[in-house]
């Protein structure tokens, strides 16, 4: 059983496809290239929720799907849950 | 795929459709009650009530005739029956859905009131129910088959599951000669780059850029905010989406990765052609569906997260989800679960074929979710306000 997927391997969040306890050890599959690819959550994520495989800054965009999906305004480090407490639209604002 | 066939009623125009409707037409919004009262007199009827038709103008004038004359025109209905306060505009959509061949009859309020032009639309509806009864569906071939796309209060699991699930079907529907159609204009801010490149040739590119900026200016013209909670929608931030670009990226799935769109639809638009068409539609599923089966479409495909529970009284939705707990929670209103795809127990093949079977089963005559549960959204698109 995985816990997470991720669209392409430049991607640098993950999706739950279960929901995530805080201090989880995950495994995840990279649907582009099948590969796994392993992340500890240090905050709950629910499914469907977004998990960051890396640490962001004010500022950095995040990816998925290879593409831009918006801009991060509260810093993120890896494990984190991303969502709209921490992601903003880079089109609509 | 090639070959596979269904069981539908071949109607005047050659058009295949999967149900056998009589509508009652309201014409404008005070034409409602008439429709209604027939509907209910004449077992077999369907009243379509709707909130327009009065002193609109222009552009948005030719919508609603569009959606009015595409609606009673769709295979789907058998007959119809048109009721309007006076004989005008009456006539002008009676005329457009006689083109079609089918039997089709209109009555003005004006002159003699509510009662007596209910007791002759009566009538008329009377004698098309029983000659509609008596049509047999007939072989027909799947490739004949109008095909709509549209998600709705999506998570990220109809990126991953459901979407790409009807972009299987949508790369094998066209593969045999189907036509499809696809929309939800705002939908595809952030993924825009990715449609543009599907299209079949620079001037269907050009034309799809041109339709997304002029509703991208509306949005801007009209916002009062960054659109947090309208899109994406309370349901889709629920479901773990964020923003826009990530709620286009997970739609734009449903285009498959094969199939090139070969042109640009108005709303209510009929495709010219076979093959992918893209329709400007609002992202509202009611509207986009309504604009939909004005447009022809016969059967609708509806990828789920969150549970989106729409339907449409002429054109079956089957919705689909990939999310494993909206197919447990509300179960009653998915046609297909494509869960098993998120732990990699089902693929996007395996999954377009389930759909496949089920567009099948629908078209020949089983009863959608949407169906079942009474579901009939008819809702007709404004552009703006009336003179």
């Amino acid at each position: 059983m995985i816990q997470f997927l991720v669209h392409d391997p430049k991607d640098d969040v993950g999706v739950a496809v279960v929901d995530i306890e805080s201090g989880t050890k995950c495994s995840g599959r990279i649907l582009a290239n099948n590969k796994t690819i392993s992340a500890e959550a240090i905050q709950a994520v629910p499914l469907g929720h977004k998990i960051a495989l890396r640490d962001f800054a004010v500022g950095d965009t995040v990816t998925k799907y290879d593409c831009p999906i918006g801009k991060v305004v509260q810093p993120i480090k890896a494990g984190q849950h991303v969502h709209v407490h921490n992601l903003k639209t880079k089109r609509w604002a | 795929m090639a070959g596979k066939k269904i069981w539908a009623y071949r109607r005047e125009n050659g058009r295949v459709g999967i149900r056998n409707y009589v509508a009652i037409l309201p014409v404008d919004d005070i034409s409602n009650a008439a429709c209604e009262a027939v509907a209910k007199h004449i077992e077999g009827t369907i009243a379509l009530p709707h909130a327009y038709g009065r002193l609109q103008f222009g552009e948005d004038l030719d919508l609603h005739f569009r959606t009015m004359i595409g609606t009673g025109s769709n295979p789907n209905v058998a007959a119809c029956v048109v009721i309007g306060i006076e004989d005008g505009w009456t006539n002008k959509i009676v005329e457009g859905i006689a083109k079609t061949g089918k039997p089709v009859a209109g009555f003005s309020i004006e002159g003699q009131g509510d009662i007596a032009t209910v007791a002759q639309a009566s009538r008329k509806a009377k004698e098309f129910v029983q000659w509609a009864t008596e049509l047999q569906r007939t072989e027909c071939d799947f490739s004949e088959l109008y095909i709509s796309v549209k998600c709705g209060e999506s998570d990220t699991t109809t990126g991953l599951s459901s979407c790409p699930t009807v972009g299987n079907v949508i790369d094998k529907h066209c593969a045999i000669g189907g036509t499809a159609s696809f929309g939800e204009t705002t939908e595809l801010t952030g993924a825009e780059h990715i449609v543009a490149s599907k299209a079949a040739n620079e001037a269907v590119r050009k034309n799809f850029m041109a339709v997304f900026e002029d509703y991208t200016k509306l949005v801007f013209d009209q916002k009062t905010n960054d659109l947090s909670e309208s899109q994406p929608t309370k349901g889709n931030i629920a479901g773990g989406l964020t923003t826009i670009e990530e709620k286009a990226l997970g739609n734009v799935e449903k285009l498959g990765k094969k199939t090139k769109f070969v042109g640009c639809l108005k709303p209510a638009e009929v495709p010219t052609e076979k093959g992918l068409w893209f329709m400007d539609t609002s992202s509202a599923a009611a509207e986009a569906v309504t604009l939909w089966a004005a447009s022809g479409a016969v059967v609708h495909l509806f990828p789920t997260g969150q549970g989106n529970v729409i339907g449409n009284p002429i054109e079956p939705v089957i919705k689909l989800s990939g999310n494993p707990k909206t197919v447990k929670t509300m179960a009653e209103h998915i046609d297909v679960d494509v869960s098993p795809i998120l732990q990699g127990e089902m693929t996007l093949d395996q999954a377009g074929d389930l759909l496949i079977d089920m567009i099948v089963r629908t078209a020949n005559g089983r009863f959608t979710a949407a169906e079942a549960l009474g579901h009939k959204e008819f809702v007709m698109t404004k552009l703006y306000r009336s003179a």
